[in-house]
């Protein structure tokens, strides 16, 4: 008799339990349905900070260096905007904006949105007599 | 030059070229500019601007035109709101008919007024004397333009695309002349000076005036130079010869 309960309860739970499964597998199997940022890294090397370090403060990096920068005149290069331009910038494009480009991508995908390219210039260059050679 | 020469040694090898091809005395780039990338200016210096009006051409713009490429001004094309950092003005005094010529621009004030009204303060001084715009912290209220008494700033009116990388500018700020704080940062002279002199006229002196052996503080020690509105007691960066 007990027997036959567990039968009966396994017996429905049975049906749903392998189509969550199918679910799971199905999901698993496909790995576009998550969007995930592109982040190429053309230029593989030491970054100037270990890559978790860049991932959560490089916010914090570069608006040091800029008050340094601008308020007095210290012009080092590690956590220099240009210098993460220069290093960063897709060889497609020659920017680290535009379609996957490596600053875009991940705001895009955290949904935060960049005005420094209202001011700075994304992509790395040396000025020349005919303006901004990238 | 060699290529492993370092940039001290550039500049100074700059310097030395640039005082056997001015007057005597005149040197384009002060060898004591340079400083290490990784100190912060300090008021020791004072870096100040002469121009001579004797020497300047009327109807030259050279300085005008490497301000705009040196700072990518003037990519818009709208005159009438086109940032100007730096203009020629004609003078003529009407009883005896003597005109002079002469570039103007922000005049790097030591007690600047722009710096006092700003609500941000995102205008600022730097302790070298170099006045300037933080355009991160700036609203663009425009109170700067209006306090400025030399109409030295302007206001961004457009989006811009094509910056110069060390030159960041766009739409919503207010800017003026920077000295080429970038250049300067790096032992150089700003575009202007360098422009005047290419062209043969050498209208512009650039240098520290708190050194006394520099070749702008010697020069406005022997001769007359007028600061423009002295009456204002804004104690000038740039300084005027002849007028
Ligand atoms: S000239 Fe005008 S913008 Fe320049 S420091 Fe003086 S008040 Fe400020
Ligand atoms: S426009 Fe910008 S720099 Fe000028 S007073 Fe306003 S906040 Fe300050």
């Amino acid at each position: 008799m007990r027997a036959i309960a567990i039968a009966v309860l396994w017996g429905l739970t049975l049906v749903p339990a392998p189509a969550f499964m199918a679910f799971a597998a199905a999901q698993a199997a496909e790995p576009g349905r998550t969007p995930l940022p592109a982040i190429a890294i053309e230029k593989p090397g030491q970054c100037v900070e270990p890559k978790d370090v860049m991932r959560r403060d490089h916010m914090k990096l570069l608006k040091h260096q800029r008050d340094k920068t601008l308020h007095q005149g210290i012009r080092t290069k590690p956590h220099s905007l240009n210098e993460c331009i220069s290093c960063h910038a897709s060889q497609k494009t020659g920017s680290v904006t535009g379609a996957g480009g490596f600053c875009q991508s991940c705001h895009d995908y955290a949904a935060v949105k960049l005005d420094c390219w209202d001011c700075h210039q994304p992509k790395p260059g040396q000025k020349t007599a005919a303006g901004v050679k990238p | 030059m060699s290529g492993d020469m370092n940039r001290r040694g550039f500049i100074a090898a700059g310097a030395a070229l640039a005082g056997l091809t001015l007057a005597p005395g005149i040197r384009l780039i002060e060898i004591a500019s340079a400083k290490p990338d990784n100190e912060p200016v300090t008021s020791k210096v004072r870096w100040g601007l002469l121009i001579d009006t004797t020497r300047c051409q009327s109807g030259c713009t050279e300085c005008v035109a490497a301000c705009g490429k040196e700072n990518g001004l003037g990519e818009v094309k709208k005159p009438r709101t086109d940032a100007q950092w730096i203009r020629k003005i004609d003078l003529k005094e009407l009883k005896t008919g003597r005109a002079v010529s002469l570039p103007m621009m922000c005049q790097h004030c030591a007690n600047p007024p722009c710096v006092d009204v700003c609500p941000t303060g995102a205008s600022f001084k730097r302790a070298d004397g170099i006045v300037l715009v933080d355009r991160h912290i700036c609203i663009g209220c425009r109170y700067c333009m209006m306090a400025c008494p030399y109409k030295a700033r302007s206001f961004v009116h457009e989006p811009h695309s094509d910056q110069n990388p060390e030159v960041p500018r766009g739409q919503g700020c207010v800017e003026g002349c920077t000295l080429c704080v970038h250049r300067v940062d790096r032992g150089g002279a700003p575009a202007c000076v360098e422009a005047c002199a290419a062209a043969g006229h050498n209208a512009m002196l650039f240098g520290d005036l708190n050194d006394p052996e520099s070749a702008i503080a010697k020069r406005i020690r022997e001769v007359k130079t007028t600061q423009v509105r002295a009456d204002l007691k804004l104690d000038l960066g740039v300084r005027y010869e002849g007028i």
